[in-house]
């Protein structure tokens, strides 16, 4: 059941990360990009990691994603930019890293079926997640905090008034 | 299979799905008329009297109406997302009353150890309505409203979350379930009374409720976002916003006022009382307050409850350390 369950949402979030890509419409690319995350996030709860799972929901489709949205509609891209995206997706374009693509594809394979993947047998709850943030990884933490703050700054510094010069 | 067996794993939790589902639209529906009266009583006026008794028949003539109504999709929209933005308001809305425990026998998958993560996800995943809704419909009233929607929405998100930890801490869980166990002694709004101020205002601002019904200030915009729906999609609209109140009053109830706790009466009483209660609150906050400037309830959101709900976190968590040792 847990083997099916895994296998229906990989394949689901595959064929929504294709027409990801596929789509000339920005907007029903983001739209399948949201679906896409939200399957992704039901891999993590099958995998044993709910807390990973509701964050991946909370943070990717339920934030990061609605400003791409927004910014994409703010831009208004409009019906030229479907017929842009559509002189994109010509053989000519993608074949080249399609091909490139399929050898990792293969090496990826070759690597699984060594072998076989074990699904671990208890789920992590969101303390013990806390815990080994705290701990082990406090370092990894403090590094992104600090990441996040200069972005925080420079956004700051872009959006702030500009002053008159007299 | 066994007789027990069909009672015990199927009958049961059926019921107990379906109930939790037809009772949170039929709270829903209810609190549209409850809204119109009040707000009548509290405006010195009568409100919708006319149909039934004290006019509750009211609710079934607005169903009649909206679905009679032409069903229009304006020929410049973007047909498919323009169909299923209505929906997903009303999906996520019912989808988080699994989450939460009504009574100690009632609730659907209301053990979930990510509950109050999976409530929050849901409410985050809500703003893809107002989105899709106004970019679909093409309309420059329509994506200044979505545009509003959007920042309120992703900003006060932030303070919902985080006016929740205080409560997860002192709860030691993330379970809604375990919250409820944990107030028996003492209700949280006392130890947590900024978490529940901040909360209340995000889970209004939420909703898109007035005061903070700036997406669809209907003064400014026509009716912002759905500005290009007409009958039954209006109605989920419509009907998804009833049901995201009797959410997040449901919320309230659960998360700061003990849920089912309560001396004398049945559990299921108590809750629907304090549901009640801030059904009845959510109405009178619209009923005596005028709606703010947009840049106001911006500036008031990161400049006010944000170093709030981080205060109120830092404190708590100050204390909870303080009082492990």
């Amino acid at each position: 059941m847990e083997a099916f369950t895994f296998y229906l949402t990989s394949a689901v979030t595959i064929v929504a990360m294709i027409m990801v890509i596929s789509r000339t419409n920005p907007v029903h690319s983001m739209m399948y990009l949201v679906v896409s995350s939200i399957s992704m996030a039901v891999i993590f709860y099958i995998l044993g990691a709910p807390f990973a799972a509701a964050l991946e929901i909370l943070v990717y489709a339920g934030a990061i994603l609605v400003l791409f949205v927004f910014a994409i509609m703010m831009l208004n891209l409009g019906h030229e930019s479907v017929e842009q995206e559509r002189s994109l997706l010509t053989p000519g374009i993608w074949t080249g890293p399609s091909m490139l693509s399929v050898i990792l594809l293969g090496v990826l394979g070759f690597i699984i079926t060594g072998e076989s993947p074990q699904s671990p047998a208890t789920s992590v709850s969101p303390k013990e997640v806390g815990v080994a943030l705290y701990g082990p990884y406090l370092l990894a933490v403090e590094l992104g905090s600090m990441l996040l703050m200069a972005g925080l700054i420079g956004a700051y510094h872009l959006g702030r008034p500009l002053l008159k010069k007299d | 299979m066994t007789m027990e067996f069909f009672i015990n794993d199927i009958l049961y939790p059926l019921l107990n799905v379906v109930g939790v589902l037809v009772g949170a639209i039929g709270f829903g529906a209810v609190t549209i008329w409850i809204e119109r009266r009040m707000l009548g009583v509290w405006q010195d006026r009568l409100g919708p009297n006319r149909i039934g008794p004290l006019g509750i028949g009211q609710v079934v003539a607005d169903m009649i109406k909206i679905f009679f109504k032409e069903d229009w999709i304006p020929p410049f929209s973007d047909k498919v997302i323009f169909v299923i933005a209505p929906t997903i308001i009303m999906c996520v809305a019912m989808i988080s009353f699994a989450v939460i425990p009504i009574t100690p026998e009632i609730g659907v998958a209301d053990d979930l150890n990510i509950g109050l993560l999976f409530f929050l996800a849901m409410m985050a995943l809500g703003v893809y309505s107002a989105l899709l809704g106004g970019f679909a419909s093409d309309n420059k009233l329509s994506l200044l409203g979505t545009v509003r929607a959007a920042a309120q929405s992703v900003g006060y998100e932030v303070y919902m979350g985080l006016s929740l930890m205080g409560v997860v801490m002192l709860a030691d869980s993330f379970s809604i379930r375990d919250i409820v166990e944990a107030q028996e002694d003492m209700w949280f709004v006392i130890p947590q009374f900024f978490g529940f101020l901040v909360f209340a205002i995000a889970g209004m601002a939420e909703s898109h409720r007035a005061p903070f019904d700036i997406p669809e200030a209907e003064t400014e915009l026509a009716a912002g976002f759905h500005t290009e729906y007409s009958g039954m999609k209006f109605g989920m609209f419509f009907v998804g916003e009833y049901v995201g109140v009797v959410l997040a009053s449901l919320m309230m109830a659960v998360l700061f006022f003990g849920g089912w706790h309560g001396p004398f009466l049945p559990p299921l009483v108590w809750i629907f009382l304090k549901t009640l209660f801030f059904v009845l609150f959510f109405i009178l906050v619209r009923s005596v307050l005028p709606r703010p400037r947009y840049d106001q309830l911006m500036a008031f959101g990161w400049k006010v409850m944000l170093p709030l709900s981080l205060a109120n976190l830092v404190i708590t968590a100050g204390i909870v350390l303080a009082m492990a040792d």
